[in-house]
């Protein structure tokens, strides 16, 4: 409980913060209305069918590409750490690719792939595959021989292999990749709305408030949407985490 | 009595050309069915690289092994290995009782029943019942290589291979754990062969003991072991038997390095690298 108060305490003191600097004119209020306008805008918002259409659109897309992701990511892990040969020979590109931000490929996508929601998905997907292609290879190169050798001295055929210790093995890193292409898939998703423009989405929100009327309350009431939304996304896949690899975490703290 | 293990000039070479490393060279023995056979050796003498020839967990470069008069080609059906590192030989996202019943997963004759009462039977046997349910890194070191040692047992093996499986737990345990061993050896005529760098463990286990020389390994004397079935740590290391054979074991191995070398395949005889015995 200790830490959550702390947690608490934290917040409010930073939402006060903000409400002063606001309230006593050291800012515009146009450019940072204060923290309780925002607050109320925020709650407005989350009864407002049209926003909250937005916010499905952006969960969906957001959803869609980390499912690609993780069915693109795993098996090229899967290939990339059991076959040395393989990762050596495609190392010079996945290094090439890897450090190209997603929102620089955005024209290129927009030419591929059109304008729609495809864009941006493909974006996050592309973003996405990263995080949990590294954790995968990793993980399957990592796989510590004595347990093959148990696992075929208990007569276990080398395909059997890959389903009943390669993967069960691998799991905790690989969901510790999943997590973190979360975050970014998210990220991704609501800057391509916003930078590209989009049918709908939070970032497309967003991008209406800030050009057309100016609306930095609704701008900063969309943006803490989008941040609770990663907040609750994270916090959901942490504690799966921890359930589900709990021999994980021990073993592994304790070998340390 | 039946031979259980043939071992008919087995050799094994790890690389080729310039790097080539002979670690096993010639050996031929054999285990007779029902029988505890212990092979001491150097470490570093090649004694996992023979079990997991043996196992067929690797392909002997040379030579033949064959179990109950069949060829072992790859991982025979009805052997078991246990290893050293129970650590690392154990799935820490498994259960006790789901490490245990893993090799009993492929079998289909088996009903999901059956697999559990033979996985409670085997930890049974090793004095762990009721641990099931508890994860390997829950247990002490000892209790962790008697799951390894149960997993095995469970397999219901025709032949149990036991690479150094006391040598990383404390004296205490270990005591209790040869004990273990030979009891349940006896209760169950299990073949057991078990390798070891530790000349009192040898004699202590063995009903017979097979001594094996420096890099790369041979056998430099195969001898019976002349201790009454039952043995026990405090009696049966105290009387003559013991102590004369344990001493032969140790004459033997430290003279091993200096009979004369085979032809050396590949590699210079070194026969000035210090020994390194317990
Ligand atoms: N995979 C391998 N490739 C190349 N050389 C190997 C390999 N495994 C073992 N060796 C070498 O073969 C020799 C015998 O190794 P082995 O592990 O069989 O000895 P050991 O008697 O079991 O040693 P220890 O007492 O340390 O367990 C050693 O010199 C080792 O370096
Ligand atoms: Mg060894």
């Amino acid at each position: 409980m200790r830490p959550v108060v702390r947690n608490l305490v934290g917040l409010a003191a930073f939402l006060v913060l903000w409400e002063g600097v606001a309230r006593l004119g050291l800012v515009r209020q146009e450019d940072l209305p204060p923290a309780s306008v925002v607050l109320e805008q925020t709650f407005g918002l989350l009864g407002n069918e049209s926003f909250l259409r937005d916010v499905i659109a952006s969960v969906l897309a957001w959803a869609i590409a980390l499912g690609l992701a993780i069915v693109i990511a795993v098996p090229s892990g899967l290939l990339l750490g059991s076959l040395p040969g393989l990762r050596v020979a495609t190392r010079a590109v996945v290094e090439f690719l890897r450090p190209i931000p997603s929102v620089a490929l955005i024209p290129l996508v927009i030419l591929v792939v059109g304008g729609g929601p495809e864009s941006k998905i493909a974006l996050a997907t592309y973003a996405a595959v990263w995080p949990i292609l590294y954790n995968a290879i990793y993980a399957f190169d990592e796989i510590d021989p004595l347990l093959i050798d148990t696992a075929r001295s208990c007569g276990v055929s080398r395909a059997r292999i890959l389903a009943s210790v390669a993967l069960p093995h691998a799991a905790p890193f690989v969901f510790t990749g999943i997590r973190m292409s979360a975050a970014i898939g998210l990220i991704v998703v609501v800057s391509v709305e916003f930078i590209a423009g989009a049918a709908s989405g939070i970032g497309q929100f967003i991008l209406e408030a800030t050009s057309g009327a100016g609306r930095m309350d609704l701008v900063l009431a969309g943006t803490i949407v989008a941040g609770l939304l990663g907040y609750l996304i994270n916090e959901g896949l942490e504690r799966l985490g921890r359930r589900m690899f709990r021999w994980h975490t021990v073993s592994t703290a304790e070998a340390m | 009595m039946s031979t259980m293990l043939n071992v008919t000039g087995l050799s094994h070479r790890y690389g080729s050309g310039e790097n080539a490393h002979v670690a096993v060279n010639d050996l031929t023995f054999v285990v007779e069915t029902g029988e505890l056979a212990c092979i001491v050796g150097p470490s570093g003498c090649g004694k996992s690289t023979l079990l997991r020839c043996i196992s067929g967990l690797i392909e002997p470069t040379g030579g033949e092994v064959t179990l109950h008069g069949d060829r072992v080609t790859g991982v025979p059906e009805d052997l078991a290995v246990v290893f050293q590192d129970y650590s690392r030989s154990l799935f820490p996202w498994l259960t006790v009782r789901q490490n245990v019943e893993f090799p009993l997963r492929w079998k289909r004759n088996l009903s999901r029943a059956e697999r559990r009462e033979r996985a409670e039977e085997a930890l049974s046997w090793v004095n762990l019942p009721g641990v099931g349910g508890k994860y390997p890194w829950q247990l002490s070191g000892g209790m962790q290589q008697r799951v390894s040692i149960a997993r095995a047992l469970a397999r219901r093996p025709a032949l149990l291979l036991m690479d150094e499986p006391f040598a990383s737990v404390d004296a205490q345990t270990r005591f209790e754990l040869e004990d273990l061993l030979r009891s349940v050896q006896v209760a169950h005529g299990s073949t057991i062969l078990l390798v070891t760098h530790d000349i009192d463990e040898s004699v202590y286990l063995g009903d017979r003991v097979l001594v094996l020389s420096k890099s790369p390994a041979r056998i430099v004397a195969d001898l019976p072991v002349d201790l009454p079935p039952e043995r026990d740590q405090i009696t049966t290391r105290e009387s003559k038997n013991f102590v004369s054979l344990r001493g032969e074991v140790a004459r033997l191995l430290h003279g091993g390095g200096d009979a004369p070398e085979q032809a050396p395949t590949g590699e210079p005889a070194d026969t000035t690298e210090p020994s390194t015995l317990a």
